[in-house]
């Protein structure tokens, strides 16, 4: 069954778009990414126009993080006030984001930045997140040893960082720490969250993780708590700046988006940490070699199109 | 629901351009035709459409059909390898392409039409003259990107020469069938229909064509482009909602 999409300007398989939406959706909720980044690809590859793709994806991003938040959020597993400060550093970086995005374009390199971007960021953690989760899963086996490494790695254990001032208490998160810390975690991936138009959970999930050292259940639930302030706020940009925001595939999407972050926020207690971070480590890879071989593999077109000032 | 969108229709305003002044006497006129309709109207189900394009001529000679959508104006940009990977290293802005172009014929226009006709009236993919806004670019240049731009726009399914799909009757009697893909671009098209006889231009009809969305979709486009901010807060409303109805509809599982 075909439906005209009315900003995209070409009509699409209904169940097609619902099937991805719901894939990407468990995913979401599995591991509180957004899922922007694998699914604005898929638009792309079946013909979505890349301006619509980016710009109706943070739309979905958005619906599929409400859905997740309060499935996260009936579990205890949201830190209102951490997503909040993280927020707070996310709203500032996004405009940053958006004014170097603009930069790049009229330079003409933004499909360039966003590449190496993608590559850079999705290869650090992958490999980083899969080494550790590997590392761990063996260390478990072997029943002790596993605590000591993990306590090891913590950042904040630090002095200068242990001694910054504004200090909060974070209940859910158990810490006590400098509000600086999270709000320039934010205010990075905002920016990184304009320029690669995702809704940066891939980013802020390994951040809070090994930067903040929150634990794991939680980090899902209030990154997709902060990714709801970030993806409102492109979706509203991109609306009104570029007017590519596709309603009609939004609302397919996230039909499908939503019912899947539910099945995703609820498998999630059913897998263990190492396996969750081990298998988004898997995804986070594969995504990056696709991404670094589309670099350095010719071309079919050394011509295309690219996208005018108005 | 508010009404459609008025749908201009500009049927009679059907020009003829006598180019040939061999029938002054009004008694035959060289070549008739038009299309089965003047509106392709793109709905919410819209999955492509049928025009179909009828005349006649006055004997011999051959029918082409050009098909022109609105042109607009595009970022052309090229890539060069430098160290591993692919960057885009030039970029040119052209403008005057059109948004669609098809050329239907039973025989290749290069085949019966001398060189300076085809440049004229820009018949055929090779002939199409887009203006470069870079005045620094050299002509070999220029032919690079013009290929280019032809070359994706085929890609997009946006271009095409079709060959051999007129169907002819007694050598007077012509139809065939225009197919609009779903993705075709909106706005007013011209349909020019030629007859060519002894490597020379007889006679040439222009139709116009309007391809626009109807109905909901219409609506959604026109609310997207006029009140922007407005759209941009409702996408954001349907968004929280849809997330809030999905955890509401999922509680009790």
């Amino acid at each position: 069954m075909q439906i005209y999409l009315p900003i995209a300007e070409m009509s699409v398989n209904i169940f097609l778009i619902l099937g991805m939406g719901a894939s990407v959706g468990v995913l979401s909720g599995l591991f509180g990414v957004g899922g922007g980044f694998l699914m604005t690809p898929l638009l792309i590859f079946i013909g979505i126009p890349p301006t619509v793709a980016v710009s109706t994806e943070s739309n979905q991003i958005l619906a599929n993080s409400v859905s997740g938040v309060l499935a996260h959020w009936r579990r205890g597993n949201v830190d209102f006030r951490m997503g909040l400060i993280l927020s707070i550093g996310g709203f500032v970086g996004s405009v940053v984001g958006v004014i170097i995005f603009q930069q790049l374009r009229e330079v003409g390199q933004i499909e360039l930045v966003i590449s190496l971007c993608y590559v850079f960021f999705l290869g650090i953690i992958g490999c980083f997140m899969g080494f550790e989760s590997v590392q761990s899963i063996i260390n478990k086996n072997k029943i002790y040893g596993a605590r000591k490494l993990w306590t090891m790695k913590k950042p904040l254990r630090q002095k200068w960082i242990r001694n910054l001032p504004f200090k909060i208490k974070f209940r859910e998160s158990k810490l006590y720490i400098s509000a600086i810390l999270p709000i320039s975690i934010g205010f990075i991936v905002g920016i990184l969250a304009a320029i690669m138009g995702i809704g940066g959970g891939f980013v802020m999930v390994p951040a809070m993780i090994y930067l903040l050292g929150m634990p794991t259940n939680v980090v899902v639930g209030t990154s997709l708590f902060n990714i709801i302030f970030v993806t409102a706020n492109t979706t509203f940009l991109q609306a009104t700046i570029n007017q590519t925001v596709d309603i009609v595939l939004a609302v397919l999407l996230l039909s499908g988006g939503v019912i899947g972050a539910q099945i995703g926020a609820r498998l999630i207690s059913k897998i263990q940490n190492e396996y969750l971070r081990g298998l988004l480590a898997v995804i986070v890879l594969t995504v990056c070699l696709k991404l670094v071989a589309d670099l350095i593999v010719s071309p079919s077109d050394t011509f295309s199109f690219g996208i005018v000032n108005k | 629901m508010i009404k459609s969108p008025i749908i201009i229709f500009t049927t009679t305003f059907i020009m003829f351009l006598s180019i040939n002044t061999n029938n002054l006497n009004g008694q035959t006129i060289p070549l008739v035709a038009d299309l089965s309709e003047h509106l392709v109207a793109i709905s919410t189900g819209f999955e492509g459409s049928k025009v179909l394009l009828f005349g006649s001529t006055d004997g011999t000679g051959d029918v082409v059909i050009v098909i022109r959508g609105p042109t607009e104006t595009k970022k052309v940009l090229s890539k060069k390898k430098i160290g591993p990977i692919w960057i885009n290293t030039n970029e040119v802005i052209v403008e005057d392409i059109p948004s669609f172009y098809r050329v239907v014929s039973i025989r290749s226009p290069k085949d019966f039409i001398p060189e300076q006709i085809l440049k004229r009236y820009q018949i055929g993919l090779d002939n199409l003259q887009f203006k470069f806004k870079n005045n620094k670019i050299t002509e070999e240049n220029k032919k690079e990107y013009e290929d280019a731009i032809v070359r994706l726009k085929m890609k997009m399914g946006k271009y095409q020469e079709d060959k051999g799909n007129i169907s002819l009757l007694a050598n007077k009697l012509f139809r065939t069938e225009l197919l609009f893909e779903s993705n075709v671009p909106t706005g007013t098209y011209l349909v020019e229909v030629y007859l060519i006889r002894n490597n020379e231009v007889i006679s040439a009809e222009i139709i116009p064509l309007s391809v626009s969305k109807i109905g909901l979709g219409a609506e959604i486009y026109d609310f997207a482009k006029k009140v922007s901010a407005a759209y941009g807060l409702f996408a954001i409303m349907i968004a929280i909602m849809a997330g809030l109805f999905a955890e509401a509809a999922f509680r009790r599982i």
